[in-house]
């Protein structure tokens, strides 16, 4: 899969990592697309991949009663998609839908889980480019929590 | 300190809790020229004066435009003027936006929720003088689509070849298909030069806060980005005292700061 | 020895009589010491019979007493709980009237026909106060057009202190406790081995002017002498002191410093400091109708920012919590005053150790938040 390797390396999530580990990833990478509308994964569904997009929108999504999908949180170019794939029970928590034409790089997480295990420091230079998406994320939902926007009566 | 009468030439219902008022001077009273981000004190007869900040044109001083939520006596007041009515009005007061001496430069405008008002002047002047800036972006944030204030005004700078729009919202329906987050996510993507950028950030104080960290992280000197601060005002013009945040007096060192100016106070609780 | 100056002269105590119906031969309202309500407080003056003779006061942290004294002074104490902010910025001022017919709104300023007034008994710190006040009122993009009208008008007669107060700190804030300006005439009063008199000198040609009218003749090298020993007695005896050197950066360092929560404890944010610091200039604005709506006015009164509701904002507080107010009063006179104005806010007058109720004393505060010893530092 040539064509997938520099689109991987110079993808803002994978900057500066190290050739080899590049090579181990190509090797779980394929191109994917999603039509406006089309779900990417939904909640409950085992959490087989994880995303890097390419470009297009993403949105991450709750089902709520009475008031039906709730979008929490959009991602577009240079993002990435999904961690359930990281710790068991490897399950989506969310759903994912993409509400334009959206193209991304999905890497199986299987084959992923496997080359961390073996090569634990591809798995360290992953974990801790998670962590910082998931900091990051926390924050941002914080942010969101306060409601800085509403009101108090 | 006396106030000037103007009366109301329009009510318009931007939100459902959002309004604005476009007032003419009652008898005849010259043009109101203000600078862009001042605000006006604001007097509804017998009720009382709040700070609000001009939001209308600056190219355009025939008619002075607040916007304001109803949160109190006076916006409630405010809120039940018709055409035709009276109100009172002092300014205009205050340190506006710097979008003189932003010239030459990139222009980042993050708003949050309805500071998007007391940006609007500077965004006016930025597009009527485009050609002395590089790049402008506008990075607006708000609770829920319901909420976004100047909606089809939006939408005409976003249909504009030279003009960047962003909007996010906290929370979303089902409908809309747009970003939803909270606005410093737009920031790391937006389509700017550190190196020449002047940015200016209005919305909820913590809103600010976290956005002019954002830009820091990113890159844009801190001498480059501003802020409108709020507080408690009864004058308006250094006397009362309630205004003060630390050594400043919002209504006359401000509304608007640099951000290295003031960004000890930002961190400090309760001050 | 000191030379008198070829201005200083001496006034028997009946040419205070002379100096009081002469300011008022002037048109001037005539205000000065008197007792009411169990203190020394300002109020109109037309007889050196109203002035507290035989009394003194005892002030400390949180106490004030009238106690008899056999000195036969006039001018033998401190200062109470009434400044001269009580008759330059009123505590409560009707700004406008507005009156409604249909959509027309017209407004009526309010005159301004408050007589000139002459100060009788104005300490060295009060002057220092209205100084501190003028800057803030006087010196801005904005001023009060009936403030700077009653102190361009006002006439002032100084009177050093001869007896500090249990509470003052003048000599720290380079105030006191002799005036060095800002009067019209400044007279020391002398009593001694049996005589009763005052030295005068004028500050201004108005003051010279007057005291042209006086009996009075040259002053003695031995009175001026006396007069001196009066000032320097009293500077000798400040019970308390504040460190000014660095003191706005040595509290802009200490924000967060964890003092302020012990003594927000104490306080019970009730504004009594704010009320009768001289300084203190915060007001707001209450506007009122009647009940036909056609009726408005606009008052202006004294506001502290010690209330809870002094910093709100759509939805709440600023400084909802008792120690950010506290701070807030604390740092605004010795640090943030000084970026704004170029001055103190505080000039020593010690009324708001006095008069707070729970006793708190700035001087130590000051200390605490600045990480000083805090053991109390006696004398200049």
């Amino acid at each position: 899969m040539h064509t997938l390797e520099p689109l991987l390396a110079e993808h803002p999530f994978l900057k500066g990592l190290k050739q080899e580990h590049l090579e181990l990833l190509v090797g779980c990478a394929s191109n994917v697309r999603f039509e406006a509308g089309a779900f990417v994964f939904r909640q409950g569904q085992e959490a087989n991949h994880f995303y890097i997009l390419r470009d297009g929108k993403v949105a991450v999504e709750l089902f709520a009663p009475q008031k039906g999908a709730v979008a929490i949180d959009t991602y577009g170019e240079g993002d990435v998609l999904g961690w359930s794939w990281l710790l068991p029970p490897y399950h989506w928590r969310f759903d994912a839908r993409a509400t334009e034409p959206t193209r991304m790089i999905s890497l199986d997480a299987r084959c992923m889980r496997t080359k961390c295990e073996n090569d634990h420091d591809l798995g360290y230079e992953l974990m801790k480019r998670f962590a910082r998406i998931i900091e990051q994320r926390l924050d941002a939902t914080r942010w969101q929590l306060l409601d800085v926007y509403g009101v108090r009566s | 300190m006396l106030p000037d009468f103007f009366s109301v030439r329009k009510v318009r219902l931007e939100t459902d809790d959002t309004f604005t008022l476009e007032l003419a001077p009652a008898g005849g009273r010259q043009p109101f020229p203000f600078s862009a981000g001042q605000f006006n004190m604001l007097y509804v007869h017998g009720i009382g004066e709040v700070p609000i900040s001009i939001s209308g044109d600056p190219g355009k001083p025939g008619t002075l435009v607040h916007t304001t939520r109803a949160v109190g006596a006076v916006t409630r007041g405010l809120r039940t003027l018709k055409k035709g009515d009276v109100l009172g009005v002092r300014g205009p007061f205050g340190v506006g936006w710097p979008v003189q001496q932003a010239e030459g430069h990139d222009i980042v405008v993050v708003a949050g929720g309805i500071g998007l008002a007391p940006l609007r002047p500077a965004i006016y002047q930025l597009l009527a003088n485009r050609d002395r800036y590089g790049k402008l972006v506008i990075l607006y944030g708000t609770r829920t689509p319901a909420d976004i204030l100047f909606r089809k005004e939006i939408e005409a700078w976003r249909a504009r070849l030279d003009v960047e729009v962003y909007v996010t919202v906290d929370r979303a329906t089902d409908s809309w298909h747009g970003n939803v987050g909270v606005v410093t996510k737009l920031i790391p993507k937006a389509p700017f030069d550190r190196t020449r950028t002047v940015a200016m950030i209005c919305g909820p104080e913590l809103m600010m806060r976290f956005t002019a960290l954002e830009l820091d992280k990113r890159g844009v000197e801190t001498d480059h980005i501003y802020l409108s601060m709020e507080r408690n005002m009864k004058c308006g013009v250094g006397l009362c005292g309630h205004c003060q945040c630390g050594a400043t007096f919002i209504c006359k060192d401000g509304p608007v700061f640099r951000y290295d100016a003031i960004k000890g106070l930002l961190s400090q609780r309760e001050i | 020895m000191t030379t008198p100056r070829r201005d200083q002269v001496t006034l028997e105590p009946a040419a205070l009589q002379q100096l009081i119906d002469a300011l008022r031969a002037d048109g001037y309202q005539v205000v000065g010491p008197v007792l009411g309500n169990g203190a020394i407080v300002y109020d109109e003056l037309s007889s050196t019979d109203q002035l507290p003779a035989g009394k003194t006061d005892r002030q400390s942290p949180g106490s004030y007493k009238l106690v008899p004294d056999e000195s036969g002074a006039w001018f033998g104490f401190a200062v109470g709980p009434h400044s001269w902010k009580q008759k330059c910025y009123p505590a409560v001022a009707r700004l406008w009237r507005a009156e409604r017919k249909g959509a027309a709104i017209t407004l009526v300023a309010e005159p301004d026909d408050s007589p000139p007034l002459a100060l009788v008994g104005a300490r060295a710190c009060e002057i220092a106060a209205m100084h501190v006040q003028d800057r803030v009122l006087l010196h801005g993009a904005e001023t009060d057009p009936a403030y700077r009208h009653q102190r361009e008008r006002m006439f002032v007669v100084a009177v050093s202190c001869g007896r500090p107060g249990g509470t003052c700190f003048c000599v720290s804030m380079g105030t006191g406790p002799a005036a060095t300006g800002g009067f019209d005439i400044a007279l020391t009063e002398v009593v001694d081995q049996g005589r009763h008199y005052f030295i005068a000198e004028g500050g201004t040609d108005a003051g010279e002017a007057v005291i042209a009218r006086l009996t009075n003749r040259p002053a003695t090298i031995e009175e001026v002498a006396a007069a001196d020993a009066v000032v320097a007695g009293a500077a000798a005896q400040m019970g308390r002191s504040v460190t000014t050197d660095g003191l706005p950066q040595r509290l802009a360092a200490n924000i967060e410093h964890p003092h302020w929560e012990v003594v927000a404890k104490r306080c019970l944010t009730c504004a009594n400091c704010t009320m009768v610091c001289p300084t203190c200039f915060c007001t707001t604005i209450d506007d009122q109708t009647d009940l036909s709506g056609a009726h408005a006015s606009r008052v202006r009164t004294w506001d502290s920012c010690f209330t809870l509701d002094f910093s709100y904002i759509h939805g709440g507080s600023v400084r909802p919590s008792p120690y950010a107010r506290y701070r807030q009063w604390l740092t605004h006179k010795f640090s943030t005053w000084v970026d704004q104005f170029g001055t103190f806010g505080c000039v020593g007058c010690g009324r708001c150790i006095t008069w707070c109720p729970v006793g708190i004393d700035v001087t130590e505060e000051v200390r605490a938040v600045t990480g000083e010893s805090a053991d109390r530092a006696p004398s200049t």
